[in-house]
């Protein structure tokens, strides 16, 4: 893939029209899997995302988004652009708009020096990593050695583990530069870092609304360009929310895919390290460099690792029906009640997209949908009361001044962490419980068996399903903070992927009215097992070909002014 | 094979062994754990009417009671690493400083089963004639305590591996003899937890971390036995079972193998068991005894008083110098440990092909043992001192298998070795004594090469310096004349003596002089003279006497 033309920050500029399209909420597109205007994507003339005659975009032309990975790597080898110049570069971007946005709990001392290492290296002539020069940040619940890694709770505040996790081992071993740890909500519990113990993070498309969460740092920090990619973890669509409302794309890899040993365990049966970038290629790169077994996770996959970025071809060569004879299912229940009417649109929009390039769009059921989220709730929350007994302040993290043992524990436990995962503690305390085990723990197994049957059947006669990443688009900072059983409910469209297992991709596709600029919502693509590079090629041909793909939030124009 | 799964991690130890000083934290002991051997006053003045059980296992005087008792043994495996990660674990190493990021339970850690833990344990659900589970997987078991980081330790709960087997048992002969089987509840995987050192004040306590992690192998026993003997004899063959299949040293005071003893009791003749009372804290098989025979004794007392219902559902710990046991901590309702299946591990699949590898390498078992020896003519007694301990039944067996006489080797073994090994404090593995030379002793013997009495001489010479019993026999003379040796009659042999001196006159004047070595030229005359028949013993006698001159 070539490299793009750099662009000065002025014609970047001009490009950005306030909203490159807009879809009324009474403009529902009819969703048919035989329809009648099946028209080559190269010659459309109408976007699907422009299909509201009265708003017509002024600007027709596309604008793929381009790999910011490769071109760096471009750069360093074509001796354009030293390490040090992107370090600069991105360092400089994350002081400006940081103040605005809070999305790191830690920034790097050590990110120039790093990036000077790699400049050596370039020199030197030796081979460069995948990933070298490439800067990324890592969610704060995930291990890095010598920085702080807190999982975003005060209980683990100043804690330096003496080890990194697996994944950043690799990445590491690839070349790239650890720029910080991001916000996260405490422990991966929540969905708008809200409830992080230490800061908020602000969405960069409109700074009084979250990023979405939990890994809502990782996300809004590859918004914003804070950093080229940055690593989050999913375990009930920590990855795909955020990426959802600050528009960037999201990958929840196939449970196991990636090794958990060093990511602080929230619910370890759907626990998995995923990423974000701000293209599809970025995040094949990123899944390439972090995959595959590891001795240290007995529960990551021996499953081949084919390269995921090399099925990733350029638009010049597609085909004009790239996705010819794929069969695409679109989950009926998620498209229904209670879902954002802007949301549904984008979505239907995006699924007229698919269809443009060949697609069929079928709408199946998943009967046990429903019945997910509060699966997903006994058996996260029991997990996690479990994983969360090791923070008991007797021998590492904050401790209470206390002269008892019993006190010891209360007191440190009650101090360092925040009260949504108290809640959560007790939850799953309780559905533990004996007498109330079978009830809760073994009943929402059993659901769980019922979720990965239905997905499976749904998977056999369908390529892939698509769905809504989050039934609605970023809300205001502390507006259901009050209100965990709303907040709880956002989760429906993600939770039953982690249940069943499954990876799943989240691409940006569309807006809805909100902010300055309106706000992203993302397509959520599920795969089976470990089709990972199916999901991928799916989402960089629909990523590049999507009518004015220009997810580059308002406030990077408003730093630059 | 665990190494080479963990190897990665033993670097990370490194940098926490460093910084291992973390963990002498201050912290007051729990209530619950230290203050608690007072509590049982409550109880003193009954205690006090309660004979002291003698010290050798008698059976306590139970006017019409029955005592149940159940036993949960801990055993601790000596595999090279831990469970669940590469550290190593040597009993008695300066605190932390076997530890790493896993067995210390820091975030992000991820458990890896050391595949030596699922064979140490598939050895043992078989010698204990156990079903086993081919699919089992672990479990979550929850508390909080310091030494125990994870705040859950990783079990197996509703799935052991082995299940429903029984281990036989023959009672010592001087206690009445008899044989016992006893069922074998299950056998099931788990990790041990770290140590808590209480300080002499008691104002703080220490964690060391050293132990957590250890994999263990608890053995519920179906409750079966009825009286502090069998239950040590149950516990000891335990001990001799997993010593035999080399899965663990069985070291009581290492606490590489602990009893809890759960005991009952009821009227004979109830089928409704008592409240159960459970006892810790015994480091030997005759504590054990004891500390069951009082615990029976007081629960009978308390029953034949009328007060049964004094006898609550708690544990206590024995008390060697009191000889009797105490309240440590009365339950308070049943503990919840809400188990629920470790996400972190997958299941425990055994196929049959590694079963079957191991059952055909298991090797003879002590009941297997004692059986043979039965059939050899030995007495009970003597069975069981020569199956009882593993490297004595080797050294026996060894010695058979070169031909010895059982019944001759049994009794060199317990008589003269063991009184050696006692004298000494040696292990039977320490001599210098090989089983291919006490065969070859008990065969001399036998053949009438060395009278028994000097056999004994040879023994003890092998068993403090070792050599052969050929090359003994030769360098003292000590073979019985009569039999290699033709010519033993003195005036014969004095006639060889003569004739060599009067050959060498020479080498006589030296010797006279002085040169007594020459003893030696004279004699190796004299033995060529008579073509190696001269009786050595006879002939260095006349020869001395002839040498001096002196007749």
């Amino acid at each position: 893939m070539p490299p793009p033309p750099v662009r000065s920050p002025s014609s970047l500029l001009l490009c950005h029209c306030r909203l490159p399209f807009h879809i009324s909420p009474q403009t529902r597109l009819p969703l048919s899997h035989n329809s009648s205007v099946r028209r080559r994507f190269h010659c459309s003339a109408v976007s699907a995302l422009s299909s509201d005659p009265q708003i017509a975009p002024t600007d027709l032309t596309t604008t793929p988004p381009s790999s910011h990975i490769l071109s760096i790597r471009e750069s360093l080898l074509s001796r354009r652009r030293t390490a040090a110049d992107v370090a600069g570069e991105y360092l400089d971007r994350l002081r400006r708009t940081e103040p605005h946005i809070r999305s790191f709990l830690h920034v790097s001392e050590t990110t120039m020096r790093e990036a000077e290492e790699v400049d050596r290296l370039v020199a030197s002539g030796k081979d460069l990593g995948p990933l070298a020069g490439v800067l990324v940040g890592v969610k704060d619940n995930i291990c890095t050695a010598g920085m702080p890694s807190t999982g975003g709770s005060r209980i683990l505040e100043g804690y330096r583990p003496p080890f990194d996790a697996t994944a950043v081992r690799k990445l590491k071993e690839a070349g790239a530069i650890i720029i910080g740890k991001t916000n996260m909500d405490e422990f991966g519990m929540g969905s708008t870092t809200e409830g992080s113990g230490f800061q908020v993070t602000a969405n960069p498309w409109d700074i009084s609304r979250v990023p979405g969460g939990s890994s809502g740092g990782s996300a809004s920090a590859v918004s914003a360009k804070q950093c080229v990619v940055s690593l989050g973890s999913d375990t009930g669509g920590s990855v795909r929310q955020p990426a959802s409302f600050c528009g960037v794309v999201g990958l929840k890899p196939t449970y196991g895919r990636v090794s958990r040993f060093g990511l602080m365990a929230y619910a370890s049966s759907l626990d998995v390290i995923g990423c974000f970038g701000a293209s599809v290629i970025d995040s094949a790169i990123v899944l390439n460099v972090v995959s595959g077994h590891d001795r240290f996770d007995s529960t990551s996959s021996t499953h081949e690792v084919p390269d995921y970025a090399s099925f990733l071809m350029s638009t010049d060569h597609f085909e004009s029906t790239p996705l010819k004879g794929l069969k695409v299912g679109m989950i009926r229940e998620t498209i229904g009640d209670g879902v954002d009417v802007g949301v549904i649109s984008s979505i239907k929009a995006a699924a007229l997209h698919l269809e443009e390039l060949g697609a069929t769009i079928t709408e199946v059921s998943l009967p046990s949908f429903s019945l997910g989220l509060p699966a997903y709730y006994v058996l996260a929350s029991s997990e996690a009361s479990s994983n969360l007994s090791r923070y008991d302040g007797v021998r590492y993290g904050n401790r209470a001044t206390v002269d008892e043992l019993n006190s010891l524990y209360g007191d440190s436990r009650a101090d360092g962490l925040g009260p949504e995962v108290k809640m959560r503690i007790l939850m799953g305390t309780y559905a533990l419980s004996a007498g109330y085990y079978d009830a809760y723990y073994k009943r929402a197994q059993q659901v769980r068996t019922l979720i990965r049957k239905s997905f499976k059947d749904a998977l056999e006669k369908m390529d892939i399903l698509v769905s809504p990443a989050v039934p609605s688009p970023a809300y205001k900072i502390g507006e259901k903070v009050n209100d965990p059983l709303a907040m709880y409910a956002g989760d429906i469209m993600t939770v039953n992927v982690n249940l069943a297992g499954l990876p799943a991709l989240v691409v940006p596709c569309g807006f809805v009215e909100g902010g300055s600029a309106g706000l992203p919502v993302g397509l959520q693509m599920i795969g089976s097992s470990f089709s990972e590079e199916k999901l991928l090629r799916i989402g960089h041909i629909f990523e590049q070909t999507l009518p004015n793909y220009r997810f580059v939030p308002p406030l990077l124009f408003l730093e630059l002014v | 094979m665990a190494l080479i799964f963990h190897r990665g991690i033993i670097a990370n130890s490194q940098f926490f062994s460093r910084s291992s000083g973390v963990l002498f934290r201050r912290l007051r002991a729990s209530r619950s754990c230290t203050s608690a051997r007072g509590e049982g006053t409550a109880n003193t003045l009954k205690e006090e009417l309660i004979q002291v059980a003698p010290k050798r296992a008698l059976e306590p005087n139970t006017h019409g009671f029955e005592a149940i008792i159940g036993i949960e043994t801990h055993v601790q495996l000596f595999t090279l690493t831990k469970a669940f990660c590469s550290c190593p674990y040597v009993y008695g190493s300066r605190p932390n400083t076997t530890i790493c990021p896993v067995c210390m339970g820091h975030p992000g850690t991820l458990p890896v089963l050391n595949s030596k833990v699922v064979e140490f344990a598939v050895k043992l659900g078989l010698a204990l004639n156990c079903g086993l589970s081919m699919t089992s997987k672990f479990d979550r078991k929850h508390y909080f305590y310091p030494d125990l980081p994870k705040g859950y330790q990783i079990s197996q709960f509703d799935i052991p591996i082995a299940t429903k087997g029984f281990i036989d048992v023959d009672l010592p002969v001087e206690f009445g003899g008899g044989h016992r089987r006893f069922g074998i509840t299950r056998v099931h995987m788990e990790e041990d937890a770290g140590k808590l050192l209480h300080s002499e004040t008691g104002s703080y306590s220490q964690v060391d971390l050293n132990r957590a992690g250890v994999p263990l192998l608890e053995i519920v026993s179906e409750p079966d036995m009825r009286s502090g003997l069998e239950a040590a004899e149950y516990a000891a063959e335990i001990q001799r079972l997993v010593r035999f299949l080399g899965i663990s040293n069985g070291n009581m005071q290492e606490g590489s193998l602990r009893c809890d003893v759960n005991v009952s009791v009821r009227p004979i003749g109830q089928s409704k068991f008592g409240t159960k009372v459970e006892i810790k804290n015994m480091n030997s098989f005759s504590a054990m005894s004891r500390a069951i025979d009082y615990e029976i004794s007081r629960q009978v007392l308390l029953h034949s008083l009328g007060q049964s219902d004094q006898i609550f559902q708690e544990t206590r710990l024995w008390e060697e110098g009191a000889q009797k046991t105490f309240t440590m901590r009365k339950k308070e309702g049943l503990a919840d440990y809400r188990y629920f299946p470790e996400p972190d591990l997958p299941e425990v699949v055994l196929t049959k092909e590694f079963v079957d590898k191991l059952c055909q390498g298991l090797p003879e078992l002590p009941e297997a043992k004692r059986r043979r020896y039965e059939k050899m003519d030995l007495a009970m007694q003597d069975v069981l001192f020569l199956a009882n301990d593993n490297h004595v039944a080797e050294f026996f067996d060894a010695s058979l298998e070169n031909g010895a006489d059982p019944k001759l080797a049994a009794n060199w073994i317990m008589g003269d070795i063991s009184a050696f090994l006692k004298n000494e404090r040696l292990s039977i593995t320490e001599i210098k004594l090989t089983p291919f030379e006490l065969s070859e002793l008990i065969a001399s013997i036998k053949n009438g090469t060395i009278s028994g009495k000097i056999g004994k001489e040879i023994l003890f010479e092998l068993l403090a310096k070792g050599g052969t019993v050929q090359s003994l026999i030769e360098e003292k003379d000590l073979v019985q004349a009569s039999l290699i040796f033709l010519i033993v009659d003195p005036a014969a042999i004095e006639a060889l003596v003569d004739k060599v001196l009067a050959a060498n006159p020479k080498q006589l004047e030296q010797y006279r002089a002085g040169k007594t070595r020459l003893q030696g030229f004279f004699a190796g005359q004299v033995m060529k003279e008579s073509k190696g028949k001269a009786n050595p013993l006879v002939l260095n006698k006349i020869l001395g006497v002839k040498l001096k001159g002196e007749s």
